[in-house]
């Protein structure tokens, strides 16, 4: 574990980086970000804390013909993208690349081959730029989205640590408990099957709806009556909570929906699809959000932190505000822009960790999809 | 002087100069630790040449054909570094490569040798070959590129490269390599572009489509 702390910063110089010449700005440090992780190529650019540029460029176009994330495909498109969303970004900020004190790249979790393209792109961009590479770890960056969402004008109250963070997406469905953003991260529990946006996707495959399933979900599920149908809450039973109390499963889920409405049209009955929608969609988020809150109260913490791609699902957001607001637990939802996956969440966190006082990483790390939270940074 | 990187074997990474030739070389056999060697053996080149930055008047990216997980590393670090510089890629068939390099050592061995008609082989995985025929070399050195680069199953690659050859009376030497060096990728570009002769498109050349199958529909999970 142990990931470097910013009480105490490590002063072992990388093997081959160190830029040469200038102090790297510890105080308001303007970092780019890349994001391959899964199916958006992410170019973000930060001073700070204040959000610069948001690029986001993805391929879920390419993927709908086949109903799923196809790791290749997705591949295929950052290296396509890569170029286009960096000049983007840099309009968007309206900065020149050789501005940026640093470049900030996810190192992992997620789809390796995916991964491996930012990774290649980032050292490549910090190397002929001459500056130091931060590499870091995505579901982390999705807690420091919420820096950003703060903005320099003191919108908002900046996040208090620590915080439980739900992280939502299709390829991840993890609660963190975080302490430090740049210091203490732990993972209490995680998908043990299925991401939760998997299974959005896949229930929408039984019911006849496109890819990406969540919003057509969400959009049927709005007419429907969630309690119509009793599907099972995973990992909620007793003897279950004993091992996996933090931990999710969407695949009997998933099953449950397929046996319900099979059944149905075998007896030829016609299925009632706003039904199924709303109370397999109230399945999935009363899960998510009973041990989201059950981690609040478990660890003392009045604070919950949403992020990933689900959270632009209206129930998770609508449910999340109930029952923090009857629990008494702060609810912090960045801008949905912020939630999906993006590269301004990766330069947050690189400029955090620069601000933190932690060296650059080395030239040597690579794609790591199952990186573990307790690793912010890849030395 | 120009940087070049290929990644569509294992990983190489060079500076060359169209008249000193190959400043500085790092190469790395393993084909599954592109992402993890290719910054610091880019570093390393930059340092070992001590050739600024801003003398790099170009960056070459081998196109490949090869393996798309590694190849894109190279490709991807090679656009952004062409970016950052605000200098032009330059994209070149990775096979070109290793003939010239061939091609060089032959006609630097012998005074006056005949470069034979040779087939460049590399391996595709899945059981599967990636496969360029040339008829050996023009007046510059440039190996001349009769046929490919192609995808082929082992044994249908008699028959290509009869087609192939077929000006040749079917002989030619078939060369398979492991190797691609970024030095030789970079001759190949100083040389080309010397000459006014055209790159390659900028497009990776993986000759394979993602391996997917658009989906019918759900299966059922009650029989
Ligand atoms: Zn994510």
């Amino acid at each position: 574990m142990s990931s470097p702390s910013h009480t105490t910063p490590s002063h072992t110089t990388p093997s081959h980086t160190t830029p040469s010449h200038t102090p790297l700005n510890r105080t308001d440090p303007l970092v780019l970000g890349i994001e391959t992780s899964c199916d958006e190529t992410g170019i973000g650019i930060v001073r700070g804390t204040t959000l610069l540029a948001n690029v986001i460029a993805s391929s879920m176009d390419e993927h709908a013909r086949y109903g799923g994330v196809v790791p290749e495909v997705a591949a295929r498109a950052h290296l396509e993208e890569m170029s286009p969303a960096i000049h983007a970004a840099l309009a968007e900020a309206g900065i020149r690349l050789d501005e940026i004190d640093a470049v900030s790249v996810t190192s992992g979790p997620g789809l390796a081959g995916a991964l491996m393209v930012g990774v290649g792109a980032a050292k490549a961009l910090a190397i002929a730029l001459d500056k130091p590479i931060y590499a870091v770890n995505h579901l982390v960056g999705h807690v420091g989205a919420d820096l950003l969402a703060t903005g320099a004008d003191g919108a908002s109250e900046p996040l208090q640590y620590p915080t439980i963070a739900l992280l939502v997406s299709g390829g991840h469905t993890s609660l963190l408990l975080v302490r430090d953003l740049t210091g203490d991260v732990e993972l209490l529990g995680e998908t043990i099957d299925d991401a939760a946006g998997e299974a959005f996707d896949k229930v929408a495959r039984v019911l006849g709806l496109p890819y990406p399933g969540g919003p057509h979900i969400d959009r049927l599920a709005a007419a429907g009556n969630p309690k119509a149908i009793r599907f099972p809450r995973g990992l909620t039973l007793p003897k279950d909570m004993a091992k996996h109390r933090y931990d999710f499963s969407f695949s009997g889920l998933k099953t449950a929906v397929a046996r319900w409405v099979e059944k149905a049209q075998d007896a030829g009955e016609e299925v009632p699809v706003a039904d199924v929608a709303a109370s397999f969609r109230e399945a999935v988020v009363d899960v998510l959000l009973g041990k989201a809150i059950a981690a609040c109260a478990d660890y003392g913490v009045p604070r919950l932190l949403l992020g990933g791609g689900v959270v632009a699902n209206a129930r998770v957001r609508e449910l999340a505000a109930e029952r923090t607001a009857a629990a008494g637990i702060e609810l912090r939802i960045p801008p949905l822009s912020l939630c999906t996956d993006n590269g301004a969440m990766i330069a947050a966190l690189g400029a955090q960790l620069i601000m933190a006082g932690n060296e650059p990483s080395s030239l040597d790390f690579g794609a790591d999809s199952t990186l573990p939270v307790t690793e912010i940074q890849v030395r | 002087m120009l940087l070049a990187i290929d990644t569509s074997a294992g990983t190489s990474v060079a500076i060359v100069d169209r008249d000193r030739g190959i400043l500085a070389e790092r190469s790395e056999v393993d084909t599954m630790r592109h992402a993890e060697v290719i910054g610091g053996m880019i570093q390393a080149v930059l340092d070992e040449s001590a050739v600024a930055r801003a003398e790099l008047s170009g960056v070459v990216a081998g196109m490949g054909p090869g393996p798309f997980t590694g190849l894109r590393v190279g490709i991807a670090a090679a656009r952004t570094f062409a970016l950052a510089l605000g200098r032009p890629l330059v994209p070149i068939v990775s096979h070109d490569a290793i003939a010239f390099a061939h091609f060089a050592a032959e006609a630097a061995g012998v005074a006056g040798a005949r470069t034979a008609p040779l087939l460049v082989v590399t391996d595709a995985r899945r059981r599967e070959v990636y496969w360029s025929a040339y008829s050996g070399v023009d007046e510059l050195g440039l190996p001349v590129r009769l046929d490919g680069p192609g995808l082929a199953k082992p044994d249908a690659l008699p028959a290509l490269a009869l087609d192939a050859f077929d000006a040749f009376d079917g002989a030619f030497e078939r060369l398979d390599a492991a190797e691609i060096s970024a030095g030789a990728l970079g001759m190949v570009a100083e040389l080309s572009f010397a000459a006014g002769r055209p790159f390659t498109a900028d497009e990776p050349l993986y000759l394979r489509s993602p391996d997917v199958t658009p989906s019918n529909g759900p299966k059922r999970v009650t029989r």
